[in-house]
């Protein structure tokens, strides 16, 4: 049995994820974050979610101020708690796990 | 093309631009290493503040281990005063957090976030030098090592690029330089720091393990940390290639001054007065600083016995006022306990205050005191570096040296007889059935002295010597 609280693979129904993906310029490693990422969310999220790109090289401002250091950096804002996942997220199932996405079968 | 000599940049550190001769490389990385506690953060943190506020080069300071709030906070006592630098533009502070427990990692990544940051950094205060410290945190924060490495290589070889002189620091690992082996990846210049504590006593050191294109010692240069920030002694190459001087000074007892060859003592002589307790040490020191005031020059005055006061007041006793003088700022009087720092922190110490105070004379009382701070071979070994480094400044060098009451008398447990010039022994004679003070030169290089035993008292003006034993006892012979 699970209990809806636990059940992390089942995001509430109304619940909205806020996503954000931090780049440094248009690389090969960027490009497929992205695309990797639009594609987990069309999968678990079904539009219930906003995917926000910042790209670092134009404000490295943030990359202190967010404390980011690995690129690309994907950082789940809501629902909380925050979450971080590093890397072009090629790897699926860590990916899913960084996000808690993931079913446990 | 063969390298000649990198240019460099002087840190600013107290000693450090001396043994490195001008300083680190310019427009390189330099690793410094050492275990936890060593001072490695801080040195990084003192060559930016010099850089900073004496060579107007701006720096950054990238953190992993602790927040700006820390640095500064740890910092404040040296009297560095990091949030004003950051205020005047002059310094940039960024504190990386690697967070392991929050990072998944979900496939290919770089590290380009820390060189925007840094790049940020050094952009924002125009920075000539830059410190990672340490950047062997990120080993901790993500698991694909191969990948760090290469990071780690781009990083150098970008700093490089920028032109930046950077400190890079690194904890020791067993058996290598530095854990993660960043020695592999700085090849120009590599910094050991040591913290050694032996009989409660702790002693740094600093040790040049390379520094290419230029001729360096492998020496380890002791090195303190006190309220004024790093000083590291450069040792000169113990040479003995001093200039001497021909000229002479009074000891300030014109009787003994008669007894070395008329004249006192040699200019940047090294003088010993040695003997038991009671036998009126100090008071012969107290005439040669009176002296030497009185004739203008500047006396550094180490007490390891007793407090300036208790010294004056003694040797107010037998008519040497010495207060004055340090009223004057001819005299310094510094007092400290032997067992308060370590062999080589004293001597750093002595060298900071010969550095501020540029005295003509320096007088150690007593240095068989200084023992119970090292072994005996330190302490010699100690003292020769003193002496080296008084000697290349003609500094005249006048020690005591108190001597047990078991052990033989013409023996200094420090075992510098060598290195002295001069030698005097004070003693408790019995004769007569009285027992009174005497004192004679058990040698002196370079003239022509007395081979006899005076008798002396301590009066209220100080010591009196009376004619030679022997020329007594020849006249009591005679009557």
């Amino acid at each position: 049995m699970t209990t809806p609280a636990n059940d992390a693979s089942a995001p509430k129904a109304n619940e909205l994820w806020e996503l954000r993906l931090y780049t440094a310029g248009q690389t090969p490693k960027s490009l497929a974050a992205l695309a990797n990422l639009q594609r987990i969310c069309d999968e678990h999220l079904h539009g219930r979610y906003k995917i926000e790109v910042i790209d670092l090289m134009a404000n490295p401002r943030l990359a202190k101020d967010h404390q980011i250091v690995a690129i690309p950096t994907l950082v789940r804002k809501l629902p909380e708690p925050l979450r971080r996942v590093i890397g072009d997220l090629s790897n699926t199932e860590r990916a899913l796990v960084g996000l808690d996405l993931r079913r446990a079968a | 093309m063969v390298a000649g000599e990198l240019p460099k940049v002087p840190t600013g550190i107290d000693g450090l631009d001396q043994v490195t001769r001008g300083g680190l490389p310019k427009g390189r990385p330099t690793l410094v290493c050492g275990a936890a506690g060593c001072g490695k953060t801080l040195m990084a943190i003192e060559f930016l503040v010099r850089g900073a506020t004496l060579y107007a080069e701006p720096g950054v300071f990238v953190s992993f281990e602790e927040t700006a709030e820390e640095l500064e906070a740890n910092v404040r006592s040296l009297g560095f005063d990091l949030g004003r630098l950051v205020a005047d533009g002059k310094l940039a502070i960024d504190f990386v957090r690697i967070e392991p427990s929050e990072i998944v990692e979900g496939g290919a990544y770089d590290l380009e976030g820390l060189f925007l940051r840094l790049g940020f950094a050094i952009d924002s205060v125009g920075a000539k030098r830059v410190v990672l410290d340490t950047i062997e945190s990120l080993f901790g924060g993500f698991t694909n090592q191969a990948l760090l490495r290469s990071e780690i290589r781009r990083l150098f070889r970008w700093l490089k690029d920028r032109g930046v002189t950077a400190v890079i620091t690194g904890e020791r690992g067993e058996g290598t330089l530095t854990r993660q082996g960043l020695e592999e990846y700085v090849s120009d210049c590599v910094i050991l720091l040591d913290h050694r504590v032996t009989e409660q006593v702790s002693t740094r050191r600093l040790r040049i393990v390379k520094y290419r294109g230029t001729a360096h010692g492998t020496n380890e240069y002791p090195f303190l940390i006190d309220e004024k920030g790093m000083s590291v002694l450069p040792l000169t190459s113990l040479g003995l290639d001093h200039m001497a001087s021909d000229e002479r000074i009074s000891t300030g007892i014109s009787k003994l001054d008669a007894m070395l060859g008329g004249k006192g003592f040699y200019r940047g002589s090294s003088i010993l007065v040695s003997g038991t307790a009671g036998t009126g040490k100090t008071s012969m020191a107290a005439h040669f600083a009176a002296a030497a005031c009185a004739r203008g020059e500047k006396v550094l005055y180490l007490a390891f016995e007793e407090s300036p006061g208790q010294l004056y007041r003694n040797m107010r006793s037998i008519g040497i006022d010495l207060e004055p003088y340090a009223r004057k700022g001819m005299l310094l009087m510094h007092a400290s306990r032997p067992t308060l720092l370590g062999l080589e922190a004293h001597l750093v110490k002595i060298h900071k205050l010969i550095e501020e105070f540029d005295p003509r004379v320096v007088i150690l009382d007593p240095i068989s005191n200084l023992m119970s701070a090292g072994t005996s071979l330190d302490a010699s070994a100690m003292l020769l570096r003193l002496i080296d480094v008084l000697k290349s400044r003609s500094i005249t060098a006048f020690f005591i040296h108190l001597t047990s009451g078991g052990s033989a008398i013409e023996t200094t447990d420090v075992g510098v007889s060598s290195l002295i010039d001069t030698w005097i022994l004070m003693r408790h004679l019995e004769v007569d059935g009285e027992r009174n003070r005497g004192l004679y030169v058990l040698k002196s290089r370079g003239m022509k002295h007395s081979n006899q035993i005076h008798e002396f008292q301590l009066t209220d003006r100080g010591i009196e010597l009376r004619e030679a034993v022997g020329e007594r006892e020849r006249k009591r012979i005679a009557r």
